[in-house]
Order: structure tokens, then sequence, then C-alpha cells
């Protein structure tokens, strides 16, 4: 039966647990993604959902329960962050990590799916592909007009952008977008769904991890939320709001 | 393919500083051998050495640039890769003494007379050869800063604890080489050298030839390193410098890199360390000293972190300090050197290099402003 489930997912979680220090940060968490669907996880403060991120993309190993990609063909605990990388799984961090001193091109450039070995990296030279790869991605970040600006001068909403662009450089069959969000003006939140959304329609997998449930409802896809390191309750958003659960948890601190 | 990757070195600053080191090279020593004594531009050879030793410490300082500068590996062991290439060097010039040394024994450096050992240890065989000698000269840092960048960095030990673990590396050697036992002439090391490749080390021509090879070696040195971080790799390097967890996800083995680039750091290192044992005429386990490697360090600070042309000018600063200092005031030395970094990390965080750099880009905006503001 599980089998069944995990032969045609893109993502397959199952009671996967993280310790701490004896603090359980993930406590049996099972989840699905179906190839090139888009899934909303909301879950209050400490819930693991960053914790989850991690354990896909190799950062935390955790300490029991499987985690597989691609139809169960590959065992995510066992490679590390690179090797997860090259699978095709990108991650947008919570907290916007961009290359600081690069430009905001290079920083595309870095992200572009190429050898990442090192000779490959030295002898590399940019070719016309990947310069047309960068113009199309600056472009659909709306950040075309600064490529030549240090990603250091960015404000925070075009660093998440950015970001967004590199894990688009990288075409990942996976996208985990961590609050991306997050200290971002209403319309640059609408703005930024519109993208996820088109980001999904190119046939995509994207897990997009957020608090802001107007965003969530912006984005109108199927919901999970977290809660103590498991699933709380699934379903549409409308679902979900009113599960008296859910209700508890949220309203109840 | 080569040569693109080297042209994509070159820019204005490289290239000034190229031509400059390279002339340096050939007219210093052309006035220490072609002008009289007396003559105003004459360079004596006490100088022409001197400048040599800075032009073995410019090129340490470039390869603790590319480390620290452009991939955040603050070493405080680099003096230990210097000092390796130093006794490779040294031993290939202890065994061109031949039956020329107080003892006459014509394979054993007297050293190992004195100890009484009866043949050479294995690990000195192969070093009579030149070539055999200069690859050691590269190899045996190589392969230490690979051994130790493939266990540390793969651990992902990073930031202080890696500096740490550094300057324990250089400082475990310094207790090793002063061992005699260990057959590398303990404490007094290596000295009394006579020729290199048939040539009298001490001769004004060897003398000159090796100042000579010294400046090329800089030349060579910022050619290859500003050439490596313009490239793609040195791209990743300043990434893994500023995100390294960030250049992971995208897919970059972190370790990977570092490891490989501390190693051909720790190679050109070396090779500076060739050169300079031959000019100074000695090389002892003082040159494992933790304090060499931290002032290294203070010459790139100095000079301008992540310029590489910084390093080359720092290391030939504070050394033309340190020579004028502990002439004048040689106790004062350290609190002068420490002064130093402290006032180059509070004033000029940049460097020298580093400074003037963002002095002369911001008068470049401003000038570019102007003419737009008066339309
Ligand atoms: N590396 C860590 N060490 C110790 N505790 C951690 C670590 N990472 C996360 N935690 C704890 O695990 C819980 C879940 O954290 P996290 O996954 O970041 O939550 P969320 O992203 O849902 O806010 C929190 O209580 C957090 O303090
Ligand atoms: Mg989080």
């Amino acid at each position: 039966m599980t089998t069944d489930i995990a032969a045609n997912a893109q993502l397959y979680l199952d009671d996967v647990r993280v310790s701490f220090d004896g603090f359980k940060a993930l406590r049996g968490l099972s989840l699905t993604i179906e190839p090139g669907e888009m899934r909303a996880i909301i879950g209050p403060n400490g819930a693991g959902k960053t914790t989850m991120m991690d354990v896909i993309t190799g950062k935390t190993r955790p300490d029991s329960g499987e985690v597989l990609f691609e139809g169960g063909s590959v065992d995510l605990t066992r490679l590390d962050e690179a090797a997860i990388a090259e699978l095709g799984i990108g991650r947008k961090f919570q907290k916007p990590t961009v290359f600081e001193s690069h430009t905001v091109e290079d920083n595309v450039y870095l992200a572009l799916k190429a050898d990442r070995g090192p000779l490959a990296t030295l002898f590399h030279r940019l070719n016309a592909e990947e310069a047309r790869r960068i113009d199309e991605i600056l472009a659909t970040v709306k950040l075309g007009d600064r490529r030549h600006e240090l990603a250091a001068n960015l404000s925070h909403g075009q660093k998440q952008w950015l970001e967004i662009g590199m894990l688009l450089a990288q075409e990942p069959k996976l996208l985990l977008v961590d609050e991306p969000v997050a200290g971002m003006t209403d319309a640059e939140t609408m703005e930024t769904a519109a993208l996820l959304r088109r980001i999904h329609d190119s046939g995509k997998s994207v897990v997009v991890v957020e608090h802001d449930m107007a965003f969530v409802r912006e984005l109108g896809v199927k919901v999970t939320v977290l809660h103590e390191g498991g699933v709380l309750s699934e379903g549409s958003i409308d679902h979900v709001a009113a599960d008296p659960r859910v209700i508890e948890v949220y309203l109840g601190r | 393919m080569i040569g693109h990757f080297l042209v994509k070195g070159l820019d204005r600053g490289v290239a000034i500083t190229l031509l400059v080191v390279l002339a340096i090279g050939v007219l210093i020593p052309a006035s220490n051998l072609l002008l009289p004594e007396g003559h105003a531009l004459h360079v004596p050879t006490y100088l022409l050495t001197l400048f040599g030793k800075y032009a073995t410490y410019a090129t340490l300082a470039l390869a603790l640039d590319l480390v620290w500068g452009y991939c955040g590996i603050l070493s405080l062991g680099h003096g230990a890769f210097f000092a390796l290439g130093g006794y490779a060097m040294g031993m290939y010039l202890m065994r061109q003494i031949g039956s020329r040394g107080v003892y006459g024994n014509p394979i054993l450096p007297d050293f190992m007379v004195f100890l009484n050992w009866k043949e050479l240890p294995w690990y000195w065989h192969g070093f009579d050869h030149f070539g055999f000698a200069l690859v050691m000269v590269v190899l045996a840092p190589g392969l230490l800063a690979f051994v130790f960048g493939w266990f540390a960095f793969r651990s992902r030990v990073t930031g202080v604890y890696l500096s740490i673990i550094t300057q324990a590396l250089t400082y475990a050697l310094l207790l090793a080489f002063f061992r005699n036992d260990m057959g590398f002439g303990g404490n007094n090391g290596l000295t009394d050298f006579k020729d290199i490749v048939g040539y009298n080390v001490q001769s004004a021509g060897t003398r000159a030839t090796l100042f000579f090879l010294s400046c090329l070696l800089v030349a060579v040195g910022l050619l290859v390193t500003s050439a490596i971080v313009k490239s793609k790799l040195g791209k990743v390097l300043i990434a893994i410098r500023d995100a390294e967890s960030r250049t992971r996800f995208i897919g970059y083995r972190v370790a990977t890199f570092k490891t490989v680039v501390f190693t051909v750091s720790a190679m050109l290192a070396g090779l500076a360390g060739a050169l300079y044992v031959p000019q100074v005429g000695i090389i002892n386990p003082g040159e494992f000293a933790p304090a060499n490697s931290i002032e290294a360090v203070i010459w790139v600070a100095v000079g301008g972190r992540g310029t590489l042309v910084g390093a080359i000018v720092g290391a030939v600063a504070v050394n033309w300090g340190k020579t004028w200092f502990t002439g004048a005031l040689p106790e004062l030395w350290l609190f002068a050197l420490g002064g130093l970094f402290v006032l180059v990390t509070l004033f000029l965080p940049k460097g020298i290099v580093g400074t003037w750099s963002a002095w002369t880009a911001k008068r470049r905006a401003a000038r570019d402003a102007a003419p737009a503001a008066a339309e």
C-alpha cells in the first residue's frame, strides 16, 4: 500500500522522526507530493517546517523514517546536499541567502545547471545558451535592470526574488520554498504568488512553506498543516481553516 | 583553453603589477652585476638577497590570499607549506655538497655522520636529482594540504576551529623537525650549501638568477591566481566565502573545492619556500614557527585581503618595515607589528590596495556623474 503511494510520488516522506538533544522536532511526519503538484505547508512557529526541508535536502539526517524521491527510486537520507541538489531538488531558505559580493547575474550564473566539478568550473566559459537562460530568468524575477549590481544592494524582497531565480536556474524537478513572502509588501506578496504559480504551471513540483494566510489563499492549492512535528490536517484551505484542531492550534495560543 | 584561461586573469591592476615585478626582476640584478660598486644606482648584493627574500614572501602572501581572501579559509599554518618546499630544496642542496662537507662523506650530509648514521634514510633518496627535488617541492606541501583538507573540510571544520588546527599543524611540524631522529638536521636544519645545478650558490650570477626567478614566480603566481579567481571556479570560491551552505544547496561540493584550492595554494607556497632557501642559505625548524604564519596573515591584511596585488604589496611593505625596525628598534618590532594589525583592521579594513581601489572607483563614478549633472 505505502509502496504504491511511494511509486507514484515525486516526494514521499513516511514516519520521519528527528530530535535535537532530546527535543523532538519531527515526530512521525508523513507527506506525499505528487509529480507536478504544488503544496502549501502552514503551521505555527516551531512546528518543524524548516526541519522538514532540512531533512529533504540532506542537511539533517532523520533518526528514522523514509524519505524517497521520484517514485521511491532514490533514498534521500543517504545523499549529501550537493547530490540532492544535482538530483533536482532546489531550495530557497527562510532567510534570503544570496551571494552578496557577486553581481545579480553572477548569482544566477552560478546556479545554472552545469557540471559542478572543480575542473569543469575552472575552464568553464559562459556560452550563448547560458546567457539566454540568464536573461530569461532575470526577466522572470524582474531583476533585468539590476543585473550588474551587487546582490548586497538589493532590497529584502528583491533578494527573495533573486533566490527564486537561482532556484529556477538549477532547473529542479522539485522546489522547496521556505517563507518566500516574509517581509514583503502586499503587492510583492501577490506577485510572488503569481510567480510561484507560473513556476508550477511550467510543470515543476513546488512545496511552499508559509505563515501568511492571504498568500496561501492566493496560491489556491492543497494545504498541509504541521503542528509539533506532525501533520495536523490536510486538504483545501477552506477545509483546514474549518478544522477545529487547526483553529485550536492557531487561536489557542 | 589554458591560454584563454590565463588571459582572463589579466586586468589593468594585474597587468601593471606584472610589468613592475618583471622590470624589478631584471633591473635590480642588472644593476647589481653591471654597475660599478660606487655607482649611485648600484644595488649591493645584500639588498639583492633581501629583496629576493621579500619576493618569496610575496608569493607566500599570494598563496594565502587565494584561500583566505577568496574562499574564507583563514590558514594560520601556511608557513608550514613554505617551509616544506624549503626543506625539499634544502635536501637537494645538502646532497650537492657531496664530499665537500666537514666529514667528507660523499653520500651522507654532515649532520648524519655526526649522529653516527650509517646510511641515507629512504626519504632522502632521489634528492640528489634536481628534477626530483623540484617535484617534491610542490608534492610534499601539496600532499599535506590535500590530506589535511580532505579531513578538515569534509568534517566541515570552519572558522576559528579551522584556523586553530592549521596553527596546530605547523606547530606539530615545528616540533617534529626539531628532533634529530627525524633526519632533517634537527635544531640546526640544513645549511652550508655549496652549489645549485652546478653553480655556486654564493656567486653573483647565481644570486642574480635566483632573484629573477623569485620575481618571475611572483608574476606567474599572480597571473595564475588571478585567472583562478576570475574563472567560474573563482566565483564558486567567493560564493563559499559568502554563503557556504547556499553554495552546497546549489549543488557544489564545498569540501572538494576547498581541498582543491587549499592544495594549489600550498603548492605555490612550497615553490616560494624553495626559492627562499638558496637565497638565505639555511632552512631550519624555526620556519615552522606559528608566528611566521601569523605574520603572513598580517601582510595580506595590510595589503588588502582578496585583492591578490595587495598580498604582494603587503608582504613587501611589512617586511621592509620589519627590516628597518629590527635594525633600529629590534625589541619593539613585535609591538609595531601588532599595532599595525590593529590599526589596519580598524582604519583600513580593506587594506592598502582595497582602499585604493575603492577610492579610485569613487572618483571615477564622481567624474562620470559630473558631466551628466552639467547637462
Ligand atoms: N539545529 C537545531 N538544534 C536544536 N533545535 C532545533 C534545530 N533546528 C530546529 N530546532 C527546533 O526544532 C523545532 C522546529 O523548528 P523549525 O523546523 O525551524 O520550525 P518552523 O520552521 O516550523 O518554524 C523548533 O523548536 C526549533 O527550536
Ligand atoms: Mg521555519
